[in-house]
């Protein structure tokens, strides 16, 4: 058999010229080519994000005071501070975790534990899953027909949490699900094979040990809707109240309402616009630093739980 | 020596949905001998020990037919308590499976969830089995350290130690060297055989070595079969089955 | 570890067969000695019988040794050699049986000559096999070479009574049959012997793992 000097042959297949450069030439440079897409994509995605936070930062930090994050609104909105507003968003998605936990908790042990495999349950998934791509818009026209009418809650953070409880649900439901299916079945087995029942394994065993993953997916979502305006818009917001809110059935400052409208409504745009960075910048920081929260509890968990 | 027969299977047939993955298997296990499972996989071993402490109800597809009867009662009835039937048929698996919480902790859960509160007896209770698993002085200074900073053999030992502390009649251990190295192999080895003086021990290997060195007895099977059962001795060197012989000797499995 | 436990077990049982052959052998000449019939009818009739019941127990042993524990290194070559060892003996069994059998036929007639080198030479092999069964135990290699110089002596020992023999057939032919008797005795003392030197070489095999057959010097 005759080798020929410019093809290897193995097994009878032959390699395009092994030895020529053409070949391995253009390997490389579509090579290079595509990942340089992908680091101008990344590049693109982050240089958005920086300058949101620039802008914001930029823009807000100026009016951020010790006045202004404990001080009530004063003339108008453009002077003072936006404490209430701070203190309603607080509540408000404190109300909403109350509510929403042990609902999408129970939810979720449920369809993970319990649930036979029928389709009336594939059913309910679908749904809980599609629940969370209604627009926000709704769930504010939801809770106000339902929370603020019917049963009579009024424009109120009862009113509000709930609407912003329902609104977080899904996303609930999904993660704790997640989490709960993430717990070793090996744990489960072991836990029954010592003679605990069900519902002992999935109290001592399962949710202990899914809790951080739990907590992560419930402090996203809250962090999420806290930063929600419409859901509030109709059903717990007001423009402007003189102090803080007395009980569950007060109507609260909320800071992205605030923020909506410190921009649509007032005399002073250019002063009312630079408070709106500010509280922009607050809200900016709150999320945040629930994100970091949920980060933290997860890297805590991976280290604990091996894997 | 008298044997006593603490397992009784007769014409076990199993299902997983349509497939049949053990068909009418007749054994006795007896009281204080380590009886060893062993065939290639898929030959349905691990399911039968399943059965013995009724693992395989987790399975929603799962079906049995016959008498599994344990010192005489059958476990298969409505009656039977699982829960109970369980503590009493404790199980070792393959690989170690301690839960995310303290050494402590795990030896303790099955006498609380059994209902036991008194701190003095959970205390000495954990302390016996950990010496009956050979891991006391090992782990003696940390009881309250995180079971899963042990090492692979410890947790297995730990596993076991976990079983004995709710006095189990039975041990059930589906493969529980699989993932061990063979020092952590060897100790498992000792401590089934010293276990054996007080408990009835089935465990299913693939390593038939290991069955060889640790069993009284031997099952071979093969694809949902019983082919062969006899005293370890007489299976490794005399084989009656044509088909035992060719699996001790490699030609398949 | 139980393995241990069992092959311990085993060694003791081979202790026990070597000394039961060396026991064979020693009544086989004290019988011869002696004209004591009831001792030679002892070793053919419950010796020979237990001796094979031994060896069978032995060979169990090691093939369920083998089968259950995969042993490896020392272990193994002790277990191997406890099976050519306990064959061995097997056969010294054997021997000792034919020694009794011709003695059984000479007690009943008057003597060829005083018996001197014959014992002597079973003291010999004897001692020879004394030390192979304490070499086994202690796993002295020092020892065997002793056990096999003490082989060159009674290759002698077993050549001087031949010749000394040879005289006597010739001067009178009368004594053939006795002495044919008298030189199997010799012969299956020899042969005993060499066995011992066998279990030797065994043992130094277990020991240091050397194989040394036929070429026994270079130790």
């Amino acid at each position: 058999m005759i080798v020929s000097s410019k093809t290897t042959k193995t097994r009878g297949f032959e390699f395009p010229n092994a030895s020529g450069q053409k070949v391995l030439c253009s390997k490389n440079v579509s090579q290079a080519i595509g990942f340089t897409v992908l680091v101008l994509c990344i590049v693109f995605a982050l240089m958005f994000l920086g300058s949101l936070i620039y802008f914001i930062v930029a823009n807000g930090l100026s009016v951020i005071s010790w006045e202004f994050l404990t001080q009530v609104p004063r003339r108008a909105m453009t002077q003072g501070g936006v404490a209430p507003a701070i203190v309603g968003t607080f509540y408000l998605t404190l109300g909403a975790i109350a509510f929403s936990l042990p609902l999408g908790l129970a939810c979720a042990i449920y369809l993970t534990e319990y649930s036979p495999k029928s389709i009336a349950v594939n059913i309910i998934r679908l749904s809980i899953n599609n629940l969370a791509g209604v627009p926000s818009i709704v769930y504010g026209l939801f809770g106000f027909a339902v929370f603020v009418k019917v049963f009579g809650f009024g424009v109120s953070i009862l009113s509000g949490s709930l609407t912003l409880g329902i609104m977080a649900l899904p996303g609930i439901i999904s993660a704790s699900q997640e989490a709960i299916l993430a717990v070793p079945q090996s744990y489960k087995e072991a836990s029954l094979a010592l003679g605990a029942t069900h519902w002992q394994t999935i109290k001592k065993i399962v949710l202990p040990t899914a809790l951080p993953g739990i907590l992560t997916g419930v402090i996203l979502n809250v962090g999420r809707v806290a930063g929600e305006t419409a859901p509030i818009l109709f059903t717990a917001a007001t423009f402007y109240t003189r102090g803080y809110p007395d009980s569950i059935f007060s109507e609260v400052m909320a800071l992205p309402y605030h923020i909506y409208a410190l921009m649509t409504e007032g005399t002073r745009p250019e002063v009312q616009t630079q408070i709106a960075y500010g509280c922009s910048l607050i809200l900016l920081c709150l999320v945040l630093t629930i994100s970091a929260l949920a980060i933290i509890l997860r890297q805590r968990q991976r280290r604990e739980y091996g894997s | 020596m008298d044997l006593e027969v603490k397992i009784r299977s007769r014409n076990i047939d199993f299902y997983y949905g349509k497939t049949q993955a053990l068909k009418k298997i007749n054994l006795d296990i007896y009281s204080n001998m380590v009886t060893a499972l062993i065939g290639p996989s898929g030959c349905g071993k691990s399911t039968f020990i399943r059965l013995l402490n009724r693992m395989n109800d987790l399975i929603a597809s799962a079906r049995v037919e016959g008498n599994l009867m344990i010192d005489g009662v059958e476990i298969n009835d409505p009656k039977t308590d699982v829960v109970d039937l369980r503590r009493r048929v404790g199980m070792v698996f393959q690989k170690p499976n301690p839960f995310p919480k303290s050494i402590y902790e795990n030896l303790a859960y099955g006498l609380v969830i059994n209902g036991i509160k008194d701190k003095k007896f959970i205390e000495m209770r954990v302390r016996e089995s950990l010496e009956k698993s050979a891991l006391y002085d090992e782990v003696k200074d940390r009881l309250h350290d995180n079971a899963l900073m042990l090492s692979g053999g410890q947790q297995q030992r730990l596993c076991i130690a976990r079983c004995l502390a709710v006095e189990p009649e039975i041990i059930l251990f589906d493969e529980p060297c699989a993932s061990l190295d063979p020092i952590s192999t060897r100790k498992i080895e000792e401590l089934i055989l010293e276990l054996k003086k007080e408990y009835t021990i089935v465990i299913v290997t693939h390593n038939m070595q290991q069955a060889a060195r640790v069993s009284d007895y031997t099952a071979f099977m093969y694809i949902g079969e019983l082919i062969e059962f006899d005293l370890t001795e007489k299976i490794f060197t005399v084989p009656k089955e044509k088909l035992t012989e060719e699996y001790l000797s490699g030609k398949f499995g | 570890m139980l393995e241990e436990t069992k092959l311990i077990d085993a060694k003791k049982e081979l202790v026990e067969y070597a000394t039961l052959v060396e026991g064979m052998i020693e009544h086989s000449i004290k019988g011869l000695k002696e004209k004591d019939v009831q001792v030679l009818t002892k070793v053919i009739e419950k010796d020979e019988p237990r001796a094979n019941e031994l060896e069978i127990d032995m060979n169990e042993r090691c093939i369920s040794l083998i089968a259950r524990h995969q042993p490896a290194g020392k272990a193994l070559r002790t277990i191997l050699m406890l099976l050519n060892i306990s064959n061995t003996l097997e056969r010294m069994g054997d021997h000792a049986v034919t020694i009794c059998e011709s003695a059984l036929f000479l007690i009943e007639k008057p003597p060829v000559k005083p018996l001197i080198d014959i014992p002597r030479m079973a003291q010999i092999v004897i001692e020879m096999l004394k030390n192979t069964i304490s070499a086994f135990v202690n796993e002295d290699a020092e020892l065997t070479q002793r056990v096999c110089q003490m082989d060159n002596t009674v290759d002698a020992l077993r050549d001087q009574i031949l010749r000394e023999l040879i005289t006597f057939m010739a001067s009178d032919p009368t004594t053939i049959e006795r002495s044919l008797q008298l030189m199997k005795i010799s012969s299956n003392l020899e042969r005993i012997a060499d066995l011992s030197t066998n279990i030797c070489e065994d043992i130094v095999y277990i020991v240091k793992g050397k194989i040394i057959k036929h070429h026994f010097e270079e130790i």
